[in-house]
C-alpha cells in the first residue's frame, strides 16, 4: 500500500455494479471491482470491450446507467469530473493545441486556484492576488516539468513536440494536480516500440514514486503483464479474471483468459476425457483430468514453452506433430507445426536457442516432430470454458 | 528545366494571369476613373491613362461634398456590431449543436438548415413593420437587428466543432472547465480560421449591403457606405463619375485592407491547429 508524500494513505477505488449501454448496445455489464489504494491496476482486453468507457465512468466524464463509484471510501457519483480529484492521461494526449506546454500544465491549477473573474481576459489583470498565485503555479509547473525532463520545452506549442514529449506533457498536466487517482487510457499506444519500452519502466517508476492509485487501460498484454500489481482482463463488458499477472498467466480461469494472455498465444487442443483421469487428444492420452466423467469434451491449453522436442521413444505423453516452419528470434526459436491427425490443429513451440541447437544435433527436428508436454504450462478447460484443476503430469520433463 | 515543362508553366501562368486581370480590371478602372478629370470620363478617346491628374478634386469632392466619412463610420459601427453579436451567439450555439447531447437537437439542426434557405427579402416586410411599430426605424439597431443571428455562421462553426477531438474537451472538463469556458478558451481558439473566414464574409456582406439600409434608413446620419454612394450620385454631384469612383474607392479600401489582415490571421489560425 503506497503512502503519498503528504503521509496520507493512498485512496482506493471501488466500483460496484457498473452497467452502461449506448442505445441498444450493452457496453458494460455489472462491473464489480475493488482497487486498493496505491495499486497499479491494469484493465486489459480486446478493442471495444469497454475499457475506455469504464475509465470515463470512473472519471465522471460518462454517467453509468447503474452502479456506483467510490474513491477513498466515499461515493463520488454526484461529483463532477473535476471534483473527483482524479487525473487522466488520454490516448491522444488531448493537449490544448493553442496553449504552450506551460499553459497546458498550468490549466488544471489555474482552474482550481483562480476565480472566474481572475481567468477572464482583461478583467483578470485587475486582481491584485493573481500575479502571486500565477507565480506559485508556474513554480510548481516547472518543478514537475523538471522531474519529467521537459523543462526546456515549456514555451513550445504541442505541435512542435515529438510523440514522446507530448506524452510527457500529458503526464505532467496530470501530475501537477496531485490527484488521488491517476487514470491512463492507452498512453503508450502512439509511441514507437523502443520509446514504449522505455516509457513502461518510467511509468512504473512514477507509480512507485507517487505512491497513488493508478488505473491503466491497454490492449497490449505485455504492458499489462510488466507494469501492474494486478490485471483485470475484460471482454464484452465483463471482467473475466482479476489477479496478479502471474495468476492470469499460470492459472487462467477460462479459455478466453488463456487465449488472450500470452504471446505467442496458448495452443488449444480439443480432447475427450476417458473417465480414468486422462484426456485423449488424437489417440495420445494425457493423464491430466482426474474426476472428469468419460466422454466429456474438454479443451487442453498448452503454453508454447510447455512443449519440448522429444525423442520418439520418450516415456510419458508425447504429441506427434508435423514441423512446418522454424523461426529464429535470436535467443529463442518458434517452431510452427500442426498436430498429426486431429484436423491439423496448429501448434506453436517456443524453445531457447540452446535447446533448439541440442534438439537439432540429436536429429529431433525432422518433419515428424515428437513433442513432450510439460505439466506447468498445461491447462484444462471444460466445455463451458471454465478451468478444471489440473494434476501434475507424471514423468514428463 | 526541360522545354516542355517550361511551356507548361508559362501556359498555366498565362491562364492565372488572365483570371487575375479579369478580377482586378474593374478595381483598376475604378481607381483610374477616380483620378480622371470629369470631361474625360465619357470622352471620345479611349485612353487608360488620364491626361491630367484630377485625383485631388475628385477625392476632395467625395470627402467634402458628401457625408461619406459619416457613412463609413456608420459602416464600421454596423458591421462591428453585427459581427460581434453574430460571433457571441453563433459560436456557443454551434458548440452546443455539435458537441452536447440534448433533446430536440436534431430538430434544431434541421431548423438551422431550413433557415439557410431563407433570404432576407422574405422576412423583410414583417421586420420592417415590427421596427416601425417599435419606433426603431432609422437607428443603428434597425440596421443590425435582422443579422444578429446567423444560420450560416452557426452551420459553419458547427461543422468545424464536429471535427474537434472529443478527448480534448474531456480533458478540459477534468481540468474543471464548464461548457461556456470550454467554448471560449478551448473550442473558439481552435476555430480561428473558421472565425476569420466568417468575419470576412459577414463584414463584406454588410458593408456593401444596400437592400436593408435602403429600407430602414431615411436620414443621412444613419447612411451606410453603400447608401452614402447612392445619395452622393443622385443628389449632390449629378453625373460626376470621377468623384463617384473616388467615393467607391474610399469605401472599398477598408475592405481590401481588412481582407489582407484577416487573411494573415487565417493562415496563422490554420498553422496553429491541426495538432493531435
Ligand atoms: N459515445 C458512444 N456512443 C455509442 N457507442 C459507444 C460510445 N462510446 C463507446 N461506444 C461503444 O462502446 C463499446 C466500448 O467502447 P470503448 O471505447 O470503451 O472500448 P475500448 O475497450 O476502450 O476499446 P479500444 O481498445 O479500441 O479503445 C464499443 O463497442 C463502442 O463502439
Ligand atoms: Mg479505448
Amino acid at each position: 500500500m503506497g503512502v503519498r508524500d503528504s503521509g496520507r494513505l493512498a485512496d482506493g477505488v471501488v466500483l460496484s455494479g457498473i452497467a452502461k449501454s449506448f442505445g441498444p448496445t450493452r457496453v458494460l455489464e455489472a462491473i464489480d471491482l475493488a482497487i486498493e489504494g496505491g495499486e497499479f491496476l491494469t484493465l486489459v482486453g480486446p478493442s471495444g470491450c469497454g475499457k475506455s468507457t469504464l475509465l470515463r465512468i470512473i472519471a465522471g466524464l460518462e454517467t453509468a446507467d447503474a452502479g456506483s463509484v467510490a474513491i477513498g471510501g466515499r461515493s463520488v457519483d454526484h461529483l463532477r469530473p473535476d471534483e473527483r480529484d482524479v487525473a487522466m492521461v488520454f490516448q491522444s494526449y488531448a493537449l490544448y493545441p493553442h496553449m504552450t506546454v506551460a499553459g497546458n500544465m498550468a490549466t488544471p491549477l489555474e482552474m482550481r486556484r483562480l476565480t472566474l473573474a481572475e481567468r477572464l481576459p482583461l478583467i483578470r489583470h485587475l486582481s491584485p492576488r493573481r500575479p502571486r498565485v500565477m507565480r506559485g503555479i508556474m513554480a510548481e509547473v516547472r518543478a514537475v516539468a523538471e522531474t519529467l525532463q521537459i523543462a526546456h520545452l515549456l514555451d513550445r506549442k504541442p505541435a512542435q513536440l515529438s510523440g514522446g514529449q507530448r506524452q510527457r506533457v500529458a503526464l505532467g498536466r496530470a501530475m501537477v494536480r496531485r490527484p488521488r487517482v491517476f487514470l491512463m487510457d492507452e498512453p503508450l499506444s502512439n509511441l514507437d516500440a523502443a520509446l514504449r519500452v522505455h516509457m513502461r519502466s518510467e511509468l512504473a517508476e512514477l507509480h512507485a514514486r507517487l505512491g497513488i492509485t493508478f488505473i491503466y487501460v491497454t490492449h497490449d498484454q505485455v504492458e499489462a503483464m510488466t507494469m501492474s500489481s494486478r490485471v483485470a482482463l475484460m471482454d464484452q463488458g465483463r471482467i473475466l479474471q482479476l489477479g496478479t499477472p502471474a495468476d492470469l498467466y499460470d492459472r487462467p480461469a477460462t479459455v478466453a483468459v488463456a487465449r488472450f494472455i500470452g504471446s505467442p498465444p496458448i495452443n488449444l487442443l480439443e480432447g475427450e476425457a476417458d473417465g480414468t483421469g486422462g484426456v485423449r487428444i488424437d489417440g495420445v492420452r494425457l493423464p491430466i483430468a482426474p474426476g472428469v466423467a468419460a466422454g466429456t469434451r474438454v479443451t487442453v491449453g498448452i503454453r508454447p514453452e510447455a512443449l519440448h522436442p522429444a525423442p520418439a521413444r520418450h516415456d510419458g505423453p508425447v504429441l506427434r506433430a508435423r514441423l512446418k516452419r522454424a523461426e529464429n528470434l535470436g535467443a529463442e526459436w518458434m517452431l510452427h507445426a500442426t498436430l498429426a491427425g486431429a484436423g491439423d490443429a496448429p501448434l506453436v513451440v517456443r524453445i531457447t536457442a540452446a535447446e533448439h541447437d541440442a534438439a537439432a544435433a540429436a536429429g529431433l527436428l525432422g518433419e515428424d516432430l515428437a513433442l513432450a508436454v510439460a505439466p506447468a504450462g498445461t491447462h484444462l478447460f471444460g466445455a463451458d470454458g471454465a478451468r478444471i484443476a489440473v494434476r501434475r503430469l507424471a514423468g514428463v520433463a | 528545366m526541360r522545354p516542355g515543362r517550361l511551356i507548361g508553366r508559362i501556359a498555366s501562368h498565362a491562364v492565372l494571369l488572365a483570371g487575375a486581370v479579369v478580377m482586378a480590371a474593374p478595381f483598376v478602372w475604378m481607381l483610374l476613373t477616380s483620378i480622371r478629370p470629369p470631361e474625360e470620363v465619357f470622352g471620345a478617346v479611349f485612353d487608360p491613362i488620364p491626361s491630367r491628374f484630377a485625383g485631388v478634386e475628385n477625392y476632395g469632392q467625395a470627402l467634402g461634398a458628401s457625408n461619406l466619412p459619416r457613412a463609413m463610420l456608420n459602416g464600421v459601427i454596423v458591421c462591428g456590431g453585427i459581427l460581434a453579436v453574430q460571433l457571441l451567439t453563433a459560436i456557443p450555439a454551434a458548440y452546443a449543436l455539435a458537441r452536447l447531447s440534448f433533446r430536440g437537437r436534431g430538430l434544431l439542426f434541421g431548423l438551422v438548415l431550413f433557415g439557410l434557405c431563407i433570404p432576407i427579402q422574405v422576412p423583410a416586410l414583417p421586420l420592417y413593420i415590427a421596427l416601425a411599430n417599435l419606433r426603431l426605424l432609422d437607428t443603428y439597431f434597425a440596421l443590425m437587428m435582422p443579422f444578429f443571428l446567423t444560420v450560416f455562421g452557426l452551420f459553419l462553426f458547427r461543422q468545424f466543432f464536429r471535427t474537434y477531438p472529443e478527448e480534448i474537451l474531456q480533458a478540459a472538463r477534468l481540468d474543471g472547465m464548464g461548457e461556456f469556458e470550454i467554448v471560449w478558451r478551448i473550442a473558439a481558439p481552435a476555430a480561428l480560421p473558421a472565425i476569420a473566414a466568417f468575419s470576412v464574409f459577414s463584414v463584406v456582406a454588410h458593408w456593401n449591403d444596400l437592400y436593408w439600409p435602403l429600407i430602414v434608413v431615411t436620414s443621412s446620419e444613419r447612411a451606410t457606405p453603400a447608401l452614402g454612394i447612392l445619395a452622393f450620385r443622385d443628389a449632390e454631384t449629378g453625373g460626376n463619375y470621377g468623384a463617384l469612383m473616388a467615393a467607391a474607392a474610399l469605401i472599398t479600401g477598408p475592405m481590401i485592407v481588412g481582407f489582407l489582415v484577416a487573411r494573415r490571421a487565417f493562415v496563422r489560425g490554420i498553422t496553429m491547429t491541426g495538432v493531435r
